[in-house]
């Protein structure tokens, strides 16, 4: 059994994407050690993002490879979750600039790498073997990434008074966005109807208990949503993927013909 | 990656060092240990000088490598393929490590990493000049590998043997990692000589404007260089700056010649006489004015590290305070 691109493509894009945005710490991290660590979960996401364009290549064949799938696609193709490609900053608008902050990193790090331990769980047990392998890898590092960003979200939670109000306001922000991960997308039910995919929907009360747990830890509020869906997934991004990808894909776009 | 550094002096420093002469027993076992050609360790007794001659020496050393993060990091965004953009990250991260691993070596000595990086951010201690200068195309992280991770490879064998106990270990580690991203980095501009005109034009144009800074990365002749007569006797520096610079140039030319580039220098021939290559006379004056703070990039540099270190303050403060709160916790918990 062979998963559909579009479904890889989707797990490709988040990898890559949040790899990109957190390799931006690269040099600028609030502590040497953190530093590092940034880099490795960046590392980590890339890593995921080339194995599964690689694969999504195989699959859809012509002249795709793992480079033509991450710099040649357009932000409308990019079919990631919204959360992932939002600035490293509170709601601000697409050509606004400001200092990254920590905790919206941490917190975005947390909420996806609660999704993401289960979700790679699930997909060891894809009916398509080579996603399977893929997951299996990839939930080593999802592990550990939830295990770094829930040990930091307590840490901020229950750290001194600024650190809790920055914690606080990157959950107040970034919640809404969480939601997208149990809304449809035409990839997503295509992989489970194939028996390929995980329905997501399945994972929420694990991943709500996991969450709930962790910010109450924290002494972290859980934010009510409602009202507007993000949905990446289908393509409906919000301003800022066409800048981050502008800037990942300014230099191979520049030299098409170019070896690298 | 590394750094002239170590001849130059920190900012607050009135000159080399003195001798250090003290005719006491726990001098003469040290000196009778540095004539055996044997290790100092964190425990036994050493002269001031030499414990503040390796404070700032492995301390600019670290210093170099945290900020010689951010002139390579410019281009991880922009990495033109994801295994370039891989390899990058994973360099950048290993100078961060380096750092980690030579402020700790340094820790061993009594001085704080928050002491240093004071120093740094103060402006009072150095670090390698060849981190002022800009990275303009994807050209300078290939070319950054292979000529000044080449030039630090040079500059940090003969550390492997330094008289200073964990220095020297800091840096097998360090060299071995800096001899991989030498390669990694010779081996991406092949591949782009295999390229286009403009990826080819810009390896030439990345050479040009590296070479000449590599050379003088080895630090001025042991005349000018303050600190390298004691250093040398200390055993913490083992070869001349002239002599490493030498190596490095005799190295290089023919990897030049198989990459297919030119180096910038008219006066660079083979001297049959010498059994080594001649080269040009380096600007020293423009190297001075960087090291002086006025180079293209220093007040960039050092202010992104600042800015760093000031914007994490809350991070480690609430590290410290959870932590103070849990120990807390944990007590009343064992009561």
């Amino acid at each position: 059994m062979k998963a559909n691109a579009a479904y890889l493509l989707h797990l490709a894009d988040n990898a890559v994407v949040l790899g990109q945005r957190n390799s931006e710490w690269c040099g600028h991290g609030p502590i040497l050690e953190e530093d590092i660590a940034l880099a490795n979960m960046s590392l980590d996401m890339i890593g995921q993002a080339r194995l599964l364009y690689q694969l999504a290549a195989t699959r859809i064949g012509g002249d795709a490879s793992e480079d033509r799938l991450a710099y040649f696609r357009d932000a409308s193709e990019y079919r990631n979750y919204t959360l992932l490609e939002l600035p490293h900053n509170g709601p601000l608008v697409g050509y606004a600039v400001a200092d990254r902050d920590y905790a919206t990193t941490t917190v975005r790090n947390f909420l996806y790498g609660a999704l993401m331990v289960l979700l790679w769980d699930g997909l060891q047990k894809s009916a398509d073997e080579d996603l399977a392998a893929i997951a299996a890898k990839s939930l080593k590092e999802a592990s550990y990434h939830l295990h770094h960003s829930r040990d930091w979200l307590i840490r901020f939670g229950d750290g001194t008074e600024e650190s809790h109000a920055r914690a606080q306001a990157a959950v107040d922000h970034l919640f809404a966005y969480s939601e997208e991960f149990w809304s449809d997308s035409v990839a997503e039910s295509a992989a489970v109807d194939a028996g390929v995919g995980v329905d997501l929907r399945e994972l929420r009360s694990a991943w709500d208990a996991l969450v709930d747990e962790t910010l109450t830890e924290a002494k972290l509020a859980r934010p009510e949503v409602k009202g507007y869906l993000p949905s990446g997934k289908n393509g409906a991004h919000s301003e800022h993927l066409s800048y981050l990808l502008g800037e990942m894909q300014v230099l191979a776009r520049a030299h098409p013909g170019g070896t690298w | 990656m590394y750094t002239q550094s170590m001849d130059i002096p920190d900012a607050a420093e009135k000159g080399p060092p003195e001798s250090a002469s003290a005719a006491s027993e726990l001098a003469n076992a040290f000196e009778a240990r540095i004539d055996a050609d044997g290790r100092i360790e964190p425990q036994d007794w050493m002269p001031d000088n030499y414990r503040q001659t390796l404070v700032r020496q492995i301390s600019q050393h670290a210093h170099s490598e945290i900020v010689g993060m951010l002139p390579e990091g410019n281009w991880i965004s922009r990495a033109p393929s994801l295994k370039r953009k891989a390899i990058l990250i994973a360099k950048v991260q290993d100078e961060a490590g380096h750092g980690l691993y030579l402020y700790s070596a340094a820790e061993t000595l009594g001085t704080s990493r928050e002491q240093m990086l004071e120093g740094l951010h103060s402006g009072r201690a150095k670090y390698s000049s060849i981190f002022n200068y800009p990275t303009l195309t994807w050209a300078d992280v290939g070319v950054i590998g292979w000529l000044v991770d080449g030039a630090a490879i040079m500059n940090q064998v003969p550390l492997c043997r330094c008289s200073y106990g964990p220095y020297a270990r800091a840096m097998v580690r360090v060299c071995k990692e800096e001899s991989f991203h030498q390669r990694q980095g010779y081996e991406a501009l092949l591949v782009m000589m295999k390229g286009t005109d403009e990826q080819r034009a810009m390896v030439q144009d990345a050479t040009n404007r590296y070479w000449w800074k590599c050379l003088a990365m080895f630090g001025p002749p042991a005349a000018d260089s303050p600190h390298s007569a004691l250093a040398m006797r200390w055993g913490i520096k083992r070869i001349s700056n002239d002599e490493l610079r030498q190596k490095f140039v005799d190295a290089t030319v023919p990897q030049a010649k198989v990459l297919g580039v030119t180096l910038p220098d008219p006066d660079l021939k083979w001297n049959e006489a010498r059994q080594h290559y001649d080269y040009g006379e380096i600007d020293w004056q423009e190297f001075w004015t960087t090291v002086a703070g006025n180079g293209p990039c220093n007040k960039e540099r050092l202010a992104t590290r600042v800015k760093a270190h000031s914007d994490g303050q809350w991070v480690r403060d609430a590290a410290m305070a959870y932590a103070r709160k849990y120990r807390e916790r944990t007590i009343t918990e064992a009561v």
